[in-house]
């Protein structure tokens, strides 16, 4: 095993995605504790323009293939199995991101490697990881076996500006076989727009499942209008066809930073927080008390939000 | 097409969990189980393929408790075929996924549609480490599928309501995080009649030797209202130390 931490670099349209300022910056301190090298690792085609951006890592790997000049689930899963059999790092990160989801599996079952998911915190000398499960409501902490692991990071769980640096680490290019492919990148689908932005709301009522039927949303509608906001709302909400796509707020919706969050119903799964959790003021409604939202709500109302949402209404 | 969905029992979250003795897993012993949200979806995708262009659908399921009514429900909803792989305990889901490989091996199939992730799969969502130990490919994350002879369309979500598209060969193995559809409601009573008119065919695990490569040291909860400052009372008088609240915050 080397004494490497390896980061795999995640980018889209030409741009570094935040989680992978936010895994380069916890790999700095990890790297910086237990004397190990840290490295990003970039693929791509073209892309190596990117590795400015990447000043944080000692090093960047940087992979140039055809078949990687856009995502694919199955050339990544084996460019990184190489690079990993390759380099026996002590520790790989990848986001627990819509490609991360893709990738740590595979490369633990080809590399034969210990994988711990859904991370959001990482003991500095790389013993202990933490796992976030039960929709945030139990932390696992977990001790890999053996030499070397992959981890999945949860986004938002550690800053990205601590793994911001511009600068020129040396890059090492690899080759790496991806070829044979079975899967094949077809097209981008931009979302729809026109409907309001919420990412440009000061004031969001964002309603979760606990609001149980479309018929109850012009309730919500009211008091959004009353305190001068929209309405956005949790992931089942769209998946029920009540909201548009363009409500969403979280991991795969938008992220959204207003002056006021009000959550009504919303349980506060890991996939929802990391799209509101930066929210200048949060208030939570929830009937349980247990209810991870409180974990991250400036204040809690544990309340049916069929008796709030009238009561405050009417004081409006 | 033959199309293999895999399904699994998951605490339900609206209960109060509780911790065992050891402080290492959840006690199991009192837990309110219910199906995997994305499981209902995987099925619901299944069905609408089956539909479109008379799919053959398959659910599965290692052996564990309430796993005969899920398949039944399975089956009442429309799937064809039930399976229930036994002697394996799944208790990592690379374990899991040995055991459905082994099972899945030595069926006819084109795909198989898993839920994307469930609340407890600390070593990692079930679909690519599947795919892996079958040799196949894979795509997670998927909000729809369309077959097409040898290939499937899939549209994978990113972040901010992005899709990528992907064209691939079967067999695949997908990951369902949506289907197109909300998934199809069940009433009891045609539960119980599946449960009268299909068999579940029972398959033995073989070897299933894979774990999850490291020790679980502690289970706790996060600290529940560490950062939220609780307002008490009656539904008014919260909703008036809200208009409080935002009054001094300058939000209203
Ligand atoms: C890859 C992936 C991406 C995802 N992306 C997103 C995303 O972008 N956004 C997102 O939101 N989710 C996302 N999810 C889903 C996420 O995991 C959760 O399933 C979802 O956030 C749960 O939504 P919810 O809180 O509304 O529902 P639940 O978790 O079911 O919570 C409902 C809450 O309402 C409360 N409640 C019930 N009745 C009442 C009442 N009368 N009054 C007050 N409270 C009540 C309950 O106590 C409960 O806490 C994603 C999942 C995956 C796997
Ligand atoms: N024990 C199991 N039996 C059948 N399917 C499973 C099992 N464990 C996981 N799966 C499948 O994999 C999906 C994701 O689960 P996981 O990644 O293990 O949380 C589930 O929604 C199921 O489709």
């Amino acid at each position: 095993m080397s004494n490497q931490i390896i980061v795999v670099v995640e980018h889209l349209k030409g741009n570094i995605e935040d989680i992978t300022f936010e895994m380069l910056g916890k790999g700095k301190e990890i790297a910086g504790a237990t004397g190990g090298e840290l490295v990003a690792l970039l693929l791509g085609n073209g892309a190596d323009g990117l590795a400015g951006q990447l000043g944080a890592a000692d090093k960047v790997i940087y992979v140039d293939d055809a078949n990687l000049a856009e995502y694919n689930p199955q050339a990544y899963c084996k460019a990184v199995t190489q690079i990993v059999q390759a380099n026996s790092p002590k520790m790989v990160l990848i986001g627990n991101t819509s490609m991360g989801m893709d990738i740590a599996g595979g490369v633990s079952v080809d590399a034969n490697l210990p994988f711990i998911a859904y991370a959001s915190g990482i003991a500095n000398d790389g013993s202990s990881v933490t796992s976030s499960l039960y929709g945030g409501k139990m932390n696992v902490d977990s001790t890999p076996s053996g030499d070397g692991c992959i981890v999945s990071v949860i986004a938002g769980s550690f800053p990205a500006d601590a793994g911001k640096a511009d600068g020129s680490p040396s890059v090492e290019n690899a080759t790496v076989d991806v070829s044979g492919l079975s899967v094949t990148f077809k097209q981008l689908i931009e979302p729809e727009g026109g409907d309001v932005d919420i990412t440009q709301q000061e004031i969001l009522v964002s309603v979760g499942r606990g609001i149980q039927s479309d018929e109850n949303l012009p309730m919500a509608e009211e008091l959004a209008a009353k305190l001068g906001g929209a309405i956005s709302c949790s992931r089942p909400i769209v998946d029920s066809k009540w909201l548009a796509k363009t409500r969403q707020v979280g991991k795969s919706g938008l992220k959204v930073k207003p002056k006021l969050y009000l959550a009504l119903g919303i349980s506060g799964a890991p996939e929802h927080i990391e799209g509101m959790k930066d929210a200048d003021l949060i208030i939570a409604v929830n009937t349980d008390p247990k209810a991870p939202i409180f974990d991250y709500a400036h204040y809690g109302v544990v309340q049916d939000l069929f008796d709030f949402i009238p009561a405050l209404s009417g004081k409006l | 097409m033959n199309i293999i969905v895999p399904i699994k029992q998951v605490p339900d979250l609206v209960e109060e969990l509780e911790i065992n003795a050891d402080g290492t897993d959840l006690d199991r012993e009192w837990l309110k189980m219910k199906l995997n949200e994305f499981d209902d979806h995987a099925l619901e995708e299944a069905l609408l393929m089956k539909d479109e262009s008379g799919a053959n659908v398959t659910a599965i399921a290692l052996d564990g408790d309430d796993i005969d009514k899920a398949l039944y429900a399975a089956a009442a909803k429309g799937a064809d075929r039930l399976v229930k792989v036994t002697g394996a305990t799944g208790n990592s889901t690379h374990q899991a996924a040995k055991a459905l490989a082994n099972a899945i091996q030595g069926m006819d199939y084109d795909l198989v549609m898993t839920g994307v992730q469930s609340v407890d799969d600390r070593d990692g969502q079930l679909a690519v480490i599947l795919a892996h130990y079958l040799g196949n490919s894979h795509v997670s994350v998927v909000t729809g599928v369309q077959a097409s002879g040898g290939s499937v369309t899939v549209q994978k979500e990113y972040g901010a309501g992005m899709v990528a598209e992907f064209e691939a060969a079967t067999p695949v193995v997908l990951g369902i995080q949506a289907a197109r559809e909300t998934p199809r409601y069940v009433p009891v009573a045609k539960v119980r009649r599946a449960q009268k008119s299909s068999t579940i065919e029972e398959v033995a695990a073989g070897d299933a030797a894979a774990d999850a490569g490291s020790t679980v040291s502690k289970m706790y909860k996060p600290e529940t209202g560490a950062g939220a400052e609780m307002i008490d009372g009656s539904a008014e008088d919260q909703a008036a130390k809200v208009i409080e609240i935002l009054t001094q915050k300058g939000v209203k």
